[in-house]
């Protein structure tokens, strides 16, 4: 099994560029259209972290981030969730770069392959930009009046936080 | 707008708890070196960025999105009844979900989009109805099968296994869409 994951990035590459191959797909132009598609969406992203981190890491310099943290403690230990995720949490439904910034600020502090460092990359994965995603839906739509579905997306998040905190901590997945 | 409020205040916040804990110091060189880092980082994400992305192209070329969005149709008719009756917007339906089922981001908003309109063409006036809060809140929920972004910052962090966390990823979106449909369906109440 773990090897099969560490294998999976060439494993990808070869079963999907194998497939096309077959479908009779141009896979080199493809893979280069994808990588210019790739390279547009990190260059979008740079400003955001460019701007957000030294934001990020003042916060954490200060000791805010600690106190915060330790003030949430008892509640997040009860239910699993490691502290040091507390603002990628609350910052994933808001801005996309924004949570990768802040993911990558946790795997800094606290190593990828920690537990805490774990559940962030579980809860990034798990989770979308519900606010993002909402307003571009509705917008198009021409919906001003959401109804239930701000606190039904909100429901979602929070399910996918705890069972991240769950899928780590608990059956450590 | 939210997000200009969340900088400002995280400014805010730095500089007054440095102050007040005596590690003012600090905070003045963490802010230079958030920037530095977020360069460093933004180099190091770039290239497992870059050749996933690759690698979802030849996968949305190759026609695999069709076939998944084919499989998807049952499914679909089940969560959106009016799609039965339309042809066009079970297409743009299926195709936002097997997009964002691989990943492919690029292409499930603008499916995703089409379906809504022509969801909210079928209720009119302002008002979202059921099945069009159904589809925002399964796209906020996100199903992927391969969280290529999150994999790409594992391995730009030194992360020992990048895609190690897949069977909690799945879990746990898993969860998430299943909390969010349940969630729909519990605090609906006439428009």
């Amino acid at each position: 099994m773990k090897m099969l994951f560490q294998l999976l990035p060439a494993l990808l590459a070869a079963g999907i560029g194998g497939y096309a191959l077959l479908r009779g797909t141009d896979v080199f132009s493809a893979l280069t259209d994808g990588a210019r598609k790739g390279l547009q969406t990190a260059g979008r992203i740079a400003p955001v972290l460019v701007c957000l981190l030294p934001a990020v890491g003042a916060l954490r310099a200060s000791g805010a981030i600690d106190a915060f943290t330790a003030l949430l403690r008892p509640a997040l230990s009860f239910l699993g969730i490691p502290p040091e995720t507390v603002p990628l949490m609350l910052l994933r439904p808001m801005s996309g770069s924004g949570a990768l910034a802040v993911a990558g600020d946790i795997f800094t502090a606290c190593g990828a392959d920690s537990p805490a460092g774990r559940t962030a990359a579980v809860m990034l994965g798990s989770t979308e930009t519900t606010f993002y995603v909402l307003s571009v839906y509705f917008g198009a739509a021409g919906v001003r009046k959401t109804r239930h579905a701000v606190p039904a997306a909100l429901c979602a998040d929070l399910a996918g936080f705890l069972a991240a905190a769950f899928c780590v901590g608990v059956l450590h997945l | 707008m939210a997000m200009s409020y969340v900088w400002v205040i995280l400014l805010f916040v730095s500089v007054v708890f440095g102050v007040l804990t005596g590690s003012a110091d600090a905070v003045g060189a963490a802010a230079v070196q958030g920037a530095e880092r977020a360069v460093e980082l933004t180099l190091s994400l770039a290239g497992p960025m870059i050749f996933y992305s690759a690698l979802l192209e030849v996968m949305e070329r190759s026609g695999l999105t069709e076939k998944l969005s084919r499989a998807l149709r049952p499914v679909l008719w089940r969560l959106f009844p009016s799609s039965r009756k339309d042809p066009e917007l079970a297409g743009d339906l299926s195709c936002n979900m097997s997009a964002n089922l691989l990943g492919l981001g690029n292409a499930a908003t603008p499916a995703g989009i089409r379906a809504a309109q022509r969801l909210h063409a079928l209720s009119g006036g302002d008002t979202a109805s059921n099945e069009l809060c159904r589809l925002v809140v399964l796209n906020t929920a996100s199903i992927q099968l391969l969280p290529t972004t999150a994999a790409a910052l594992r391995s730009a962090c030194g992360a020992e296994n990048a895609f190690d966390i897949l069977p909690a990823v799945w879990i746990s979106s898993a969860v998430s869409v299943a909390a969010g449909l349940l969630a729909e369906r519990l605090f609906r109440r006439s428009p």
